[in-house]
């Protein structure tokens, strides 16, 4: 028999001390109005949020208390379960008092999230380093500046386990360690905020909501590598993002919170803001700092690693805005706090950038080990207009895309590079089945074609090669070995390039081509492109499903289509020049570009 | 400044932007991130500094923040009262803005239809 209500207890180990009481009030309570085939109560495995403990979980409606005593349990028996009437005042509130759930299911979006890094944007002024301060802002630097030896700082860094945010995942605590092991009188501090992946938006939002938190973090840095001198490389894109730094290094300073003597403790450090044009290549370190001197934007050999022998040949610590905003909290907290979020090899939590076909666009945190597919339906709301899933590509034009099938893999660094993507930076851009995925391939190899610095021969030569093959298979005159050549090509520059940009611009064209190999296959020997949207090989057409509005035929430019009011129209294809106007307004639905042997499915 | 003299800077930060101690007050936040200058929060964000000052409402401010990562959303406004409770309203015009001071700032009652929680799916 179903019950009316579900009481869940948590019995984690911080909560078991209290969870059988508990338990034995609620079903003394239960037995007492003898509503035993109405309720169940359940102890379960640990919720997660140990420090508010114990909890309680009441269904429907998802309701959470916290810091429940036994005390507390009669109020929440006579309340909310004979009244159904929620005890307000004891459900959770978010994480960083973000807001008082009612209900979790009302903003899972927030619910299921966990802000680390963003822990501050939306919330406080950026323009007001008072209010950064209000939530606790510089406590961290203070503590690190009287509390720890430089050594220390590094030690509790690695402790936490933190890797690197933009992209490779190295651990962030080693990183630093190579640089203060270095010897130099000079050393210094970078901070990559040269966001170029397509469709990646998270660094810009911390550097606009929270710019203080990455002064802070490489404030700290400094202090534990041995730095005096930070900059912040950030593009010209950027011009909200760059007026806020700079707003927020001048009031950090005014305070002495920045510049000589921090805090008093004889600590000095200044940032400095470096613009840089807006090519991809100098999210490379080393393009960075060549870019930085003054020099052309142009990656050099590794090693020597910018740990030894970095900018102006010092050693240099370079990290990128999200690992920063990271280190605040860690200090704050402690590493154990953060070790304790998110997986074994990848602990914390990773800020995506959600776009493409999904119902919630934005930028969403969520703890490492979250699925794909809780972050794409429950958070992102899942793809609009009823259409189907098809792929997500992770990682920008550097990662590949993960297919329906590898949903349910809990996201880490590792995982990732397993299924043939990477983290990247994090952003994720979904699918569905009017995306073309050699037209989605071919859009990213034209990006880094566009991008490719031209020092390395694979890059410049290779890439290009490869663009030329997919464009003809576009256009309907490729053939089956195209396909080798492709992978034999992506293999070869992989394998040879010399940054990071070449080793990772074929990995869209593998990827795609080892989920989605049936489409290319279709583009060649069926001359169709399934999607509809490769023009070359499309053609509009008018379905039965057509209710004669006559819509398409008045904003047809070329007066292509005819049609009796309430009849099914017609295109005339001889006139038509594929502009997707009549697409656009039909209100039904009823003109689709993809060939009839794939439409099936769709109608 | 010394560790002291952050720690209370801190503490008289933190009852400000908590509003500790004050009655019916209110913060209202308008994202103003690119995201939210994009879709209009200049207007929004004007239309609240306009009202505040014409009603005179005590105890109200108006600030900006930056992208709580709804940017599909945009301009999303955040009004936090004194007493905790936190309300975050979508899509906002300036009309919408004038019915959130008059409705919500001036008579404490949330208008539903532009919550954040009603537009999402």
């Amino acid at each position: 028999m179903l019950d009316r209500m579900h009481v869940l207890i948590c019995g984690g180990p911080d909560c078991s001390n209290t969870s059988g009481a508990i338990r034995d009030a609620f079903k003394a309570n239960i037995s007492k109005n003898h509503i035993e085939k109405e309720v169940s109560i359940v102890i379960t495995g640990c919720f997660g949020l140990c420090a508010l403990g114990p909890h309680i979980l009441i269904y429907p409606g998802e309701y959470l208390y916290s810091g429940i005593s036994l005390d507390d349990v009669d109020e929440i028996f006579n309340e909310h379960i004979m009244k159904n009437k929620p005890v307000e005042r004891m459900l959770y509130r978010g994480s960083f008092n973000r807001m008082k759930l009612k209900n979790r299911a009302e903003l899972t979006y927030f619910a299921q999230q966990e802000r680390i890094a963003l822990r501050n944007c939306g919330t406080i002024n950026p323009l007001d380093i008072e209010e950064y301060i209000a939530r606790d802002g510089y406590i961290a630097l203070g503590k690190v500046l009287f509390k720890y030896t430089p050594t220390q700082v590094i030690e509790e860094l690695k402790k936490s386990g933190l890797r690197g945010r933009g992209g490779g995942g190295f651990p962030t605590g080693l990183k630093w360690e190579f640089a203060a092991k270095s010897e130099g009188e000079e050393k210094y501090v970078i901070c990559n905020a040269d966001e170029g992946d397509p469709g990646a938006f998270m660094d810009r939002a911390v550097l606009e909501g929270d710019p203080h938190s990455v002064l802070e973090a490489m404030t700290i840095c400094g202090y534990a590598i041995g730095a005096k001198t930070g900059y912040i490389y950030i593009r010209a894109e950027y011009p909200v993002a760059v007026e806020r730094l700079e707003l927020a290094i001048s009031q950090a300073k005014k305070i002495g919170l920045l510049g000589k003597n921090i805090l008093e403790s004889g600590f000095d450090f200044d940032i400095e803001i470096r613009l840089g044009a807006g090519a991809f290549v100098c999210g490379e370190e080393t393009a960075l700092m060549a870019s930085i001197e003054g020099e052309r934007g142009m990656p050099r050999k590794k090693p020597p690693f910018p740990a030894v022998k970095g900018l102006f040949g010092k050693p240099t610590n370079v990290n990128n805005v999200e690992t920063f905003a990271n280190i605040p909290p860690i200090f704050l907290k402690g590493s154990d706090w953060f070790k304790s979020i998110g997986t074994e090899k990848s602990s914390g939590t990773k800020v995506f950038a959600l776009g493409g076909k999904i119902a919630n666009t934005g930028l969403l945190e969520v703890p490492m080990g979250t699925t794909l597919r809780e972050v794409i339906y429950d958070i992102g709301g899942g793809i609009p207009n009823n259409k189907k899933f098809k792929a997500v590509q992770t990682g920008g034009p550097s990662g590949g895309c993960i297919t329906e099938e590898s949903l349910d893999t809990p996201i880490d660094f590792d995982n990732l590079i397993a299924l043939g993507s990477m983290m990247g930076s994090g952003g994720m851009i979904v699918m569905d089945e009017d995306n073309c995925m050699v037209d989605v391939a071919r859009f990213y190899l034209e990006f880094t074609v566009d991008e490719s610095c031209g020092k390395c021969t694979p890059c410049r030569e290779g890439t290009r090669r490869m663009l030329e093959i997919l464009n003809r298979i576009c256009e309907g005159k490729g053939n089956m070995d195209d396909l080798n050549v492709l992978e034999r090509l992506a293999r070869i520059i992989k394998n040879s390039s010399l940054c990071g940009l070449g080793q990772t611009a074929s990995n869209p064209v593998l990827s795609t081509l080892k989920h989605f190999r049936d489409e290319y296959i279709a583009h060649i020997k069926d001359k169709a492109c399934p999607a509809g949207v490769c023009s070359a090989l499309t053609k509009y057409v008018i379905l039965d499903n057509c209710i004669g509005c006559t819509k398409c035929a008045k904003n047809c430019p070329v007066g292509a289509i005819t049609g009796n009011v309430k009849e099914k129209h017609k295109i005339n294809h001889k006139l038509c020049t594929k502009c997707g106007a009549c697409k656009s307004v039909c209100p039904v639905d009823a003109i689709s570009t993809k060939p009839e042997k794939w439409r099936t499915a769709h109608v | 400044m010394t560790l002291k003299e952050l720690e209370a800077l801190r503490n008289q930060a933190h009852d400000r932007m908590y509003m500790t101690g004050l009655k019916n007050a209110a913060r209202i936040q308008v994202g103003y991130g690119t995201c939210g200058i994009v879709a209009g929060a200049k207007a929004a964000y004007d239309t609240f500094v306009k009202l505040i000052n014409q009603y005179q409402i005590p105890n109200a401010e108006v600030i900006k923040v930056g992208c709580m990562g709804e940017c599909a959303y945009e301009p999303i406004v955040e009004v936090v009262e004194s007493n905790g409770t936190k309300t975050i309203y979508c899509s906002v015009t300036e009309r919408i803005a004038s019915e959130i001071v008059e409705e919500h700032i001036l008579k404490g009652q949330r208008v539903d239809k532009y919550l954040l929680s009603r537009s999402k799916r």
